[in-house]
């Protein structure tokens, strides 16, 4: 049974159909690549799957689960296990780098109003497990001694790293990288790559669009690729890379 | 330190004064939760404080209801309102959610102008008992009496002195824990923050709550400061003008409020002598103010936790 499983998912803006019938499945533990010309809906099919857009059509299920996805909160929907980096970085930019990822434990503690008010036992120790779980996730992203700085002083490259490291703080089973190694050098892409080959090894599926081949092709267990709101192939990277309709798709008509 | 100030200014007329602004510092504290940790803009912020003040003034004049147990149900009866009001207006964003909130400080206001029979209309509400403690007397012998505030400021500075301390107190508590932090996290970037799983619309409904709450306390001390209540004590204005404390402060920051209040709390006193020139010269500062401090006066002080040594380890 796939971990997620997206059934012709559609969406319009408008005119505009930016999902049409699109399809996805992604099994425990996978790396899926989901690539395609730009404007192609794949940010757009992230936005849908987390609640941020509202589907027109279509059912997401999660782990098997007999609800559907589709129509949940944002924050429902990753407390069930799906978690999501942005496109273009929005981390809490005047937040500590702990801050930010204790922000993303939230959903994960128990304590109350309550014992924020008035400081039971339960309060602090679950304050102080965020704390040295959020240190160890600064430390998996080579961020360690930068927990206090302001995010906003960070470089790039480590503001990424950071919005990767407060998804993971979420504890997911699927993991939502919107184009993860955009604007970064080759040594750092690389070092993307084994973060995210880490992630997989903690039992985290993760799908990842990405435009960069270098990246996405050793990368990925599978490739889906889309075009015009729709799944035009699907399979191992080396099937994907000879196929002749998606080398049309990225390159126009011969 | 402040509570030495009566004994170093015996001014009534000063003492006075300082009630007051301790009252707009409670407000300012308040306030700062929805605006400052939050970010929706309230311009309707009077009508809490209105609804805390009528409260506990109908519940004295018909019930005899003590001081003591007027003021929280003051609060607790501003914070019904402020979720009443906070589900519809919440689910808007940035000038509608002013709209709203202006529009619902005008209508407590007209409402309370208007329903004769329960408030008394534009001439409101008289008689409001002061509140009562029981302090120590020597008569021969010690004992216990309950005394009542007096018109004397004295005892209410106090009061206020000691509200203002546990507001604070709490603020502090509230803002450090994970509540805190997911309010800053929906004012840097409310998308990010659902999406890294924050109940959107139950934390600010919460913060509403807890804003309207301590205005509702503010209301009640007010009403039994003045002993006297009028729905122009609660106009548009005194909206803004606690809007200005907040954003002159620093947004954001709890002492911040507090100082707001208590610069522009005090600032007509002091220009006082500059009679008819005194809110353009009250202006000009405000203006100067956010020009060449646009974050406040204790603004920009960036939430940092206190980690002595950052604990290396591998999860």
């Amino acid at each position: 049974m796939p971990l997620l499983e997206v059934r012709s998912i559609s969406k319009r803006f408008g005119g505009v159909r930016a999902l049409d019938g699109m399809s996805l499945s992604v099994d425990e533990g996978e790396i899926v690549g989901l690539i395609g010309p730009n404007g192609a809906g794949k940010t757009s099919f992230f936005n849908v799957i987390t609640g941020i857009l509202p589907a027109d059509e279509g059912e997401i299920f999660f782990q098997g689960g007999q609800q559907s996805l589709r129509g949940l909160s944002s924050d429902k929907i990753l407390k069930k296990g799906l978690a999501r980096t942005f496109q273009n970085l929005r981390i809490f930019k005047n937040m500590t780098l702990l801050e930010n990822i204790a922000v993303g434990m939230y959903s994960r503690t128990q304590s109350s109003l309550w014992s924020a008010f008035f400081r039971t036992r339960r309060f602090h120790v679950e304050e102080k497990k965020v704390f040295k779980r959020g240190m160890g996730l600064l430390d998996l992203m080579g961020l360690a001694n930068q927990g206090n700085e302001i995010a906003a002083n960070l470089s790039y490259g480590n503001q990424k790293r950071l919005e990767i490291a407060r998804a993971l703080a979420t504890e997911p089973k699927l993991l939502l990288l919107d184009e993860p190694v955009a604007g970064m050098n080759p040594s750092e892409k690389e070092e993307i790559s084994n973060l995210i080959r880490k992630i997989q090894k903690r039992g985290i599926a993760v799908l990842l669009i990405e435009h960069d081949m270098k990246v996405v092709m050793p990368l990925s267990n599978r490739v889906v690729v889309m075009d015009d709101g729709k799944k035009i192939a699907e399979g191992p990277p080396e099937e994907i890379r000879k196929n002749p309709r998606v080398i049309q798709a990225y390159l126009g008509e011969a | 330190m402040l509570a030495l100030f009566p004994l170093l200014d015996r001014n009534a007329y000063h003492l006075d004064l300082a009630t007051g602004v301790g009252i707009y510092v409670i407000l300012a504290m308040g306030l700062n939760v929805v605006v400052g940790f939050a970010g929706l803009l309230n311009l309707g912020y009077a009508a809490f404080f209105a609804i805390g003040a009528y409260v506990y003034a109908l519940l004295s004049l018909h019930a005899h209801t003590p001081f003591w147990i007027g003021l929280p149900i003051s609060g607790v009866v501003a914070m019904g309102f402020g979720f009443v009001i906070g589900l519809p207006a919440i689910r808007v964003r940035g000038d509608y959610l002013a709209i709203t909130t202006l529009g619902f400080g005008e209508i407590v206001r007209i409402a309370f102008n208007n329903l004769s029979a329960w408030t008394g209309g534009p001439n409101g509400l008289l008689g409001i008992e002061r509140p009562k403690i029981w302090a120590p007397t020597w008569k021969g012998h010690f004992g216990f009496e309950l005394i009542s505030f007096g018109v004397s400021a004295l005892p209410y500075f106090y009061l206020v002195l000691v509200l203002i301390a546990v507001i604070a107190f709490f603020l502090f508590r509230l803002m450090d824990s994970k509540f805190g932090r997911a309010l800053v996290a929906i004012r840097e970037d409310e998308l990010a923050a659902s999406c890294m799983g924050i109940p959107v619309v139950q934390i600010k409904l919460c913060a509403f709550g807890i804003s309207s709450f301590i205005a509702g306390l503010a209301g009640c001390v007010f009403a039994a400061k003045q002993t006297i209540v009028t729905p122009d004590s609660f106009d548009f204005i005194l909206s803004v003008l606690i809007l200005a404390m907040v954003v002159l402060g620093g947004m954001g920051n709890i002492w911040g409020a507090a100082l707001g209040a208590v610069v522009l709390g005090f600032l007509p006193e002091i220009l006082r002598e500059f009679a008819a020139y005194r809110m353009l010269i009250f202006g000009v500062l405000m203006i100067l103010v956010m020009i060449f401090r646009p974050q406040g006066i204790l603004g920009g002080q960036l939430i940092r936790r206190e980690l002595t040594r950052p604990i290396k380890e591998g999860s």
